[in-house]
């Protein structure tokens, strides 16, 4: 499957994308419902959190992808603009580093840029948003698992199912196997084991059409089909809704399911959700050092607000803590039912 | 009305309370509460309810509970196997009302 960018595909336009949203949502606008639930305009409460999109090179091509990955896709973070992320990390209060892609590890720089952050600070939480399959995809990555352990990684890996069929559909043919296997493998490097201090974290999204249910619900039910079936075990499982943009959008018009997933986004829309969302803390940066309110946003090329500050070249702390961040339909996904980030529900 | 069942009033459920709400509140918060997470889980009971649904044949019922019982994490098979629970049942009542049927017959034969 190629990416909707190599297909020449409508839908790789984010100014599209946005027209898809705005026309086609019905008539209440995200921001009219945070201005009912006094959140409006959206503003940081701090920035602890700096999620950074190291390419949209990726071995998988999921059919949900919000990032449009996949091996056609050739953009990369230098490792330049890595010391420019490096820099704003060493001297602003930045306490997550959140590592993500594409497949980040493919990225030439990676492990430099991994153990540049590390030894910056040693109490930083580096997390890397691993695919798993990418572990098995080349021999030079076997030793991801160690390479991981040996930066105190926290390692979050999406699995949307506990079996192959679910899996395979959403993340392609043979993908289920080579995930339990690497589980495995982390697993036996000490990641997700009690006690061992290496945090493994999968994430859960629905292959469909439907909302997640309840995160503790579905860690439990993971927790024991994995360790039951494959003798796999991982501390938390974070369920995240799938966000209405790029492959996922373009999967919903093509089935007939956008007005449906959109009303029921809506209409599941929850007021503590929204007062946490991630992007109240986080900043997001684009493979080319661009900054965003979250990695969706990015996908939809929709910057931080503020002109002076829109690259990591130009960090302005201040500013940036003071900005509006820049909210728009799809941001219904963050809000609906229990709330979703990247660290699962929030509300 | 062209025909008797329409997608769109399962979204209306929640507005039968125009007609009489105490007893509309009082079911909506009866039916909230058999749902919680109790003595078994919330997904265990959204199965049954889709089991049951499929019993009562309510369209709205299993649309509802499709849709929920993806949401919690359940697989076709186990869904299938629900249903196959209350087809199981269903013939059993049926088939087990034919022990009248044979003893009527054996009372009436020579």
């Amino acid at each position: 499957m190629k990416s909707l960018k190599a297909q020449n595909h409508a839908l790789s336009d984010p100014r599209y994308e946005i027209d898809v949203l705005e026309s086609r949502s019905n008539d209440v606008s995200f921001s009219q419902k945070l201005t009912e639930s006094n959140l409006y305009p959206l503003k940081p409460l701090l920035i602890d959190t700096l999620q950074i999109n190291l390419g949209k090179m990726c071995n998988q091509v999921c059919k949900h992808c919000h990032v449009d990955a996949g091996p056609d896709r050739k953009e990369i973070m230098t490792r330049d603009t890595m010391k420019q992320c490096l820099s704003v990390i060493k001297s602003h209060s930045i306490k997550s580093v959140d590592l993500t892609g594409g497949a980040p590890e493919m990225n030439p720089e990676f492990r430099w840029f991994v153990e540049a952050i590390r030894s910056s600070d040693p109490n930083i939480n580096i997390i890397v948003r691993c695919n798993l399959t990418i572990i098995l995809a080349n021999p030079k990555y076997h030793d991801l698992p160690e390479f991981f352990k040996d930066n105190r990684i926290e390692v979050v890996s999406s699995l949307p199912y506990f079996s192959a069929g679910k899996t395979d559909s959403q993340r392609g043919d043979g993908v289920f196997v080579k995930s339990i296997k690497a589980l495995q493998m982390l697993n036996k490097t000490g990641y997700g084991v009690e006690h061992s201090g290496l945090v493994l974290n999968l994430v859960y999204n629905p292959s469909g059409a439907f909302l997640p249910g309840s995160q503790a619900g579905l860690e439990a039910e993971f927790k024991k089909k994995l360790s039951d079936n494959f003798g796999v075990t991982f501390n938390s499982l974070f369920t995240i809704t799938n966000i209405p943009i790029s492959r996922f959008l373009e999967y919903l018009l093509r089935s007939g399911n956008y007005e449906g997933y959109m009303e029921k986004l809506i209409a599941s829309y929850n007021p503590i959700a929204a007062a946490n969302v991630m992007c109240r803390s986080t900043i997001s940066v684009g493979w080319n050092g661009y900054l965003y309110d979250c990695d969706f946003n990015q996908m939809l090329d929709l910057k931080v607000e503020i002109p002076k500050s829109r690259h990591i070249s130009d960090w302005d702390q201040e500013t940036l803590k003071n900005r509006t961040i820049v909210v728009n339909q799809h941001c219904f996904g963050c809000t609906a039912g229990s709330g979703s980030s990247c660290g699962g529900t929030t509300a | 009305m062209k025909t008797y069942y329409h997608t769109e009033d399962l979204k209306n459920f929640g507005k039968i309370g125009e007609f009489q709400q105490p007893l509309a509140a009082k079911f909506f918060d009866y039916y909230g509460e058999v749902f919680k997470e109790g003595a078994l889980t919330a997904r265990e009971k959204s199965l049954i309810a889709l089991a049951v649904a499929h019993a009562v044949q309510c369209p709205y019922c299993i649309d509802a509970y499709t849709v929920d019982t993806m949401e919690k994490g359940c697989d076709e098979e186990q869904m299938m196997e629900a249903v196959h629970v209350a087809a199981a049942i269903r013939a059993g009542a049926s088939l087990v009302h034919s022990t009248q049927m044979m003893s009527k017959v054996k009372d009436l034969s020579m």
